[in-house]
């Protein structure tokens, strides 16, 4: 996909990225390649347009929430190390890596991943995801067959489930816990290709 | 009467005399095909014995008629005998926890063996062939695939392929050169086996069995990954090897020179024929049921019967046409579950799962046993040391290097690579058991000199595999430290998150330009979507579709069953003692009363339930709902143990009666709205006691005596009955007015006596225990006003009044969590309540016939 013109030398700092993000080079290349071609008019950065414009996301329930994030709060532009930084959260966990004693956490591990999970719910980006944010992300991807008042009630459900400190809203401390069990690696990682 | 006597004597005589030849016969009946010639005649023999006895010269009161029952009767002792030593086994759990059950069920069935060989001095019963692929493998088969994970088993369907094809052909090539191999170099001394025979015991000795893997690794728990691949391989991998056994016999029928390169490309034709063939026999049958349940709406009497009898047409059809019959019932199972789930009534959904694990669970226990038995016999022992531990040894040896080398290369595509304990797990799981056994005895003794040295290493392989590695897997399993199958709550948190992970992997992949599994998945599922669901579903069915929704539904399941638990354990007294009684009772005077007054009733109740409501008190039509949606919550997991406690405590005599009454009118009311209600239900009962604790009534008791009096008074009472009824469906009309056809609220006429059944269940809650869960504030804060009003407005329009009330909602929905909250802990009594012995209302199928016994 995308132009086979870039090289690794085009890309920026890729030596630091890989540091960061655990990605190879090929993972790198590959990955700028789709940069670019999502990059329509070589600005050199990608604007929430260029996301919109993919046919796949439209059709996404939470398609608008992803583009979100990854534009850090305040930014409309996204350029392509923190557009690798983002993915790299997909990465499936390394567990040698870690082993090595890599002085900063990977994006791909758990921790982060939970966070970036929660980030999709945490609307307002304050450390919480209140009743009306998980509302809204139920509304999004439950459809029109379920009631307004049955979404109520299961979001109200799912904050009791893990609310500990009753506080009425899920703390990232609680959502990790709450998610605990789950198996992240596996259902939040995505198999990239080289 | 000394004609009789004398006609009896005869008969015990005969039958004493010929009882070896007639069970022999019988055996012989279902057991071989090939010998039917010398069968027919010596079953006539017995048959002229029953009937040809002296002229009777009077009419017999009484007479001795065992051969006319004779087959039946020893296929239904045996059952019984088979079941009977898993009681037995079971009974004892210290030994079950280090010694798996197929394990100790294959012993008893060397103890059973040894009786009847110190009896009879000849091998009277063995596992046939026959029996063992037309009636006791295809329920598992069946129920294997209905009952499939189906997500996890489709996201490793590529690992479980590669390893049912590859590594199975592997496993049979592998054994049986090698054996080839032994045998040249002269390891086997003097046998008469070609390399074609040992290609064709390679392959019969290739397939992990489905059932052994099931035994076992249902009682090790480990991780659900490597559970799926073992298991799914195991049921896959039948079918190649059945193939790879038909291509192996024809070769052997062949002879050596007649085969050539045609030849060869036929096998491998045949091979893919024969496999895709089964599946696709399968996925149209799976459509089939599906299709038909869409329609069983009035008949779900027999309702499940459907996926029982499809399941095995499936087989049999493929079979019939000498494709996959293993492949084809596990598509149509795996297929169909989804349909089947939605498009059944919950209560069939229930049957169908209990009676399938009857079905399955017996079967795999008649299996086991018979495993042993056949193992008494002086004919198969035929020792060759060299040829049997070789076999053992190489099944063994070979299995752990296919199964590491398949997946040390599919690791490199594997998001998580399988780690190297679970591929020791996974080749140590490689257990043969009855399928190796049923291919082995078909084998043709013309053709093949050595048959019986094939039998006899083909049980040791088994008993080694099942018993020895059955027993050693589980202590390995924990000193390896295998990931082990987390004890999984359903949570909504983790549901909802699960399913935003799916949507963000899809779109994360839309973006980085990957075509990946999840981007297949979306694909697939847009497809089902769009195609599959509107055609194979019932449209009131699709809703319940959601993942989201189901768990939430059946959190409020449980938490109706908790909540009736813990009221039950709070004693009887408690229960009556609050406001819903009273109502009770005010809705039975109210039905009283349509009946005297009839005239009144349907257009107050038929067209309005507004008009019901505002025309009377609206507390009856509370107490009302509350009963239906209390019904609704039995229908849950847990639903037999609610029903059954319920049953011994109140008003049985009601019960029985109405349940006599009709063999079809089994079934307690439905709709589909079920978790709409539940979930008022639920609110409506945290309001009811609010109220009461807020009053502080106490109601006097005598009322409750009356209404209890007046309802066994009411009971053959028809017409108030349908009264009640109609109400019922007015209400019903009138709250959702979806237009559904296929909703079928067929109230039927029981429902009123379930309802009337459970009414102290609706009122478990009372001042003494509920209301101080919550701080009082809370209490100050909802005028009873409030608490009134809600839940009549919910039951007359929930869309619309109901919403509308909802900002004033939280609080309420908040002590609805808090209640939640509160039950926990009766989580462990309820859990004990869960472990009950199954439901003594579901009939004990009949057993499944299993031939020759």
């Amino acid at each position: 996909m995308g132009s086979s013109s870039s090289s690794r030398n085009k890309i920026p700092n890729a030596q630091e990225l890989m540091r960061q993000t655990g990605f190879s080079s090929a993972h790198l290349l590959r990955l700028h390649d789709r940069f670019e071609s999502l990059d329509r008019d070589n600005r050199g950065y990608l604007s929430p347009d260029d996301f919109e414009a993919l046919g796949g996301l439209a059709m996404n329930p939470i398609g608008g929430r992803i583009i979100e994030a990854f534009f850090s709060s305040g930014q409309d532009t996204v350029d392509f190390s923190s557009f690798v930084r983002i993915l790299a959260h997909f990465r499936p966990t390394d567990r040698n890596r870690n082993k090595e004693g890599t002085q900063q956490e990977l994006p791909s591990s758990r921790t982060r991943k939970l966070k970036f999970a929660f980030q999709l719910y945490d609307l307002d980006r304050d450390g919480k995801i209140s009743r009306e944010e998980l509302l809204q992300v139920l509304r999004a991807m439950l459809g029109l067959q379920v009631t307004e008042e049955q979404l109520q009630s299961i979001a109200e459900r799912a904050i009791q489930e893990a609310d500990l400190d009753k506080d009425d809203a899920i703390s990232f401390d609680e959502f990790k816990k709450s998610l605990e069990k789950m198996d992240i690696d596996t259902k939040m990682s995505v198999s990239f290709l080289k | 009467m000394a004609t009789l006597w004398q006609f009896t004597l005869f008969l015990c005589m005969l039958l004493m005399a010929c009882g070896g030849l007639s069970l022999a016969s019988e055996e012989a009946k279902t057991r071989n095909t090939q010998t039917e010639t010398g069968t027919a005649s010596s079953s006539n023999t017995t048959g002229e014995g029953g009937h040809g006895g002296p002229p009777i010269t009077t009419l017999p009161i009484v007479t001795w008629k065992w051969d006319h029952i004779s087959v039946q009767y020893l296929v239904a002792l045996w059952v019984l005998v088979c079941w009977l030593c898993k009681l037995l086994i079971e009974a004892n759990h210290n030994v079950t926890n280090y010694i798996p059950e197929s394990a100790l069920l294959i012993c008893s069935g060397f103890i059973l063996g040894g009786m009847i060989w110190g009896a009879d001095k000849v091998q009277t019963f063995s596992l046939s062939p026959t029996v063992f692929f037309y009636f006791l493998l295809p329920q598992i088969i069946l129920d294997s695939g209905y009952h499939m994970p189906n997500k996890l088993f489709f996201t490793n369907l590529g690992a479980i392929l590669i390893h049912a094809v590859i590594g199975t052909c592997w496993n049979a090539a592998s054994l049986g050169l090698s054996l080839w191999g032994c045998h040249m170099g002269g390891a086997m001394g003097d046998l008469d086996i070609g390399l074609l025979q040992y290609l064709l015991f390679g392959s019969l000795m290739a397939a992990v069995d489905p059932v052994a893997v099931l035994a076992v690794f249902d009682q090790v728990h480990v991780n659900e990954v490597l559970f799926i691949i073992v298991f799914g391989e195991s049921l896959l991998n039948d079918g190649v090897t059945v193939v790879l056994f038909n291509v192996f016999d024809a070769f052997v029928s062949l002879g050596g020179g007649r085969i050539n390169a045609a030849e060869i490309i036929k096998g491998i034709v045949s091979f893919f024929v024969v496999a895709f063939g089964g599946s696709l026999v399968g996925i149209a049958f799976g459509i089939l049921i599906s299709l038909l349940t869409r329609c069983t709406k009035n008949i779900q009497i027999i309702e499940p019967g459907f996926i029982f009898v499809m399941g095995y047409l499936s087989y049999l059809t493929a079979e019939m046409l000498s494709l996959s019959a293993i492949l084809s019932t596990t598509f149509c199972g795996v297929l169909c579950q989804k349909y089947v789930r939605a498009n059944m009534d919950e209560s069939s959904v229930q049957t169908v799962k209990y009676a399938m694990k009857v079905f399955a669970n017996g079967s795999e226990t008649i299996i086991f046993v018979f495993l042993g038995i056949s193992a008494i016999d002086k004919v198969i022992w035929v020792w060759n040391t060299g040829f049997i531990l070789l076999t053992v040894f190489f099944v063994f040896v070979y299995r752990f290097i296919g199964v590491f080398f398949l997946q040390w290369i599919l690791n490199r595509y594997r998001l998580v690579p399988v780690e190297l304990i679970d591929m020791v797990i996974m080749s140590y799981g490689g257990l043969r058991g009855a399928v190796a056994y049923g291919l082995a005895v078909l084998l043709d003794e013309k053709k093949i000199k050595e048959k019986n040295l094939m039998i006899c290493t083909t049980l040791i392989v088994v008993y080694f595999t099942v018993i020895l590695q059955g027993i050693t897997m589980k202590p390995l399993v924990m000193w390896l430290k295998v990931k082990r199958a987390a004890v999984t709550e359903v949570s909504l948190l983790e549901k909802i998150t699960n399913k935003m992970f799916n949507h963000t992997l899809v779109a994360i992949e839309d973006i980085s330009g990957q075509i990946g599994d999840n981007y297949f998945r979306s694909k697939w599922r847009h497809f089902e979507e769009k195609w599959m669901t509107p055609f194979l579903m019932k449209p009131s069915a699709r809703k319940k579709q959601d993942d989201v929704f189901d768990v939430f539904h059946q959190l409020n399941l449980k938490d109706a069953m908790e909540y009736v638990t813990e009221g039950e354990r709070r004693g009887s007294l408690e229960f009556v003692r609050n406001d819903s009684a009273i109502l009770d009772f005010k809705k039975k005077l109210e039905s009283e009363y349509t009946e005297v007054m009839p005239d009144i009733p349907p257009y107050m109740i038929n067209d309005h339930g507004a008009m019901f409501t505002m025309g009377r008190d609206h507390i009856p039509s509370v107490s009302l709902e509350m009963h239906e949606q209390t019904m609704k919550a039995m229908r849950g997991a847990e639903a037999v143990d609610v029903h059954h406690l319920l049953d011994q405590h109140l008003y049985k005599s009601r019960k029985q009666y109405r349940h006599g009454f009709s063999r079809s009118d089994f079934k307690i009311n439905r709709d589909e709205k079920e978790v709409q209600e539940i979930f008022q239900r639920t609110m409506r009962n945290r309001l009811e006691s609010f109220k009461s604790a807020k009053m502080g009534v106490s109601p006097p008791k005598t009322i409750v005596k009356y209404s209890k009096k007046e309802q066994q008074e009411k009971t053959p009472n028809g017409k108030s009955v349908s009264k009640t009824k109609l109400c019922h469906s007015g209400d019903e009309d009138f709250e959702f007015s979806e237009g559904d056809s296929a909703s079928g609220y067929d109230s039927s006429y029981p429902s009123f006596s379930m309802r009337a059944t459970y009414r102290p269940g609706g009122g478990i809650e009372n001042p003494a225990f509920v209301p101080d869960l919550y701080p009082t504030d809370l209490l100050q804060e909802i005028p009873p006003w409030l608490a009134e009003s809600e839940p009549d407005s919910s039951m007359v329009a929930p869309s619309l009044r109901a919403q509308a009330n909802l900002p004033n909602s939280p609080m309420e929905m908040r002590r609805l969590g808090l209640l939640r909250a509160s039950t926990r802990s009766t989580d462990t009594k309820q859990m004990n309540n869960d472990q009950l012995p199954p439901p003594p209302t579901s009939p004990p199928p009949p057993p499944p016939p299993s031939g020759q016994m």
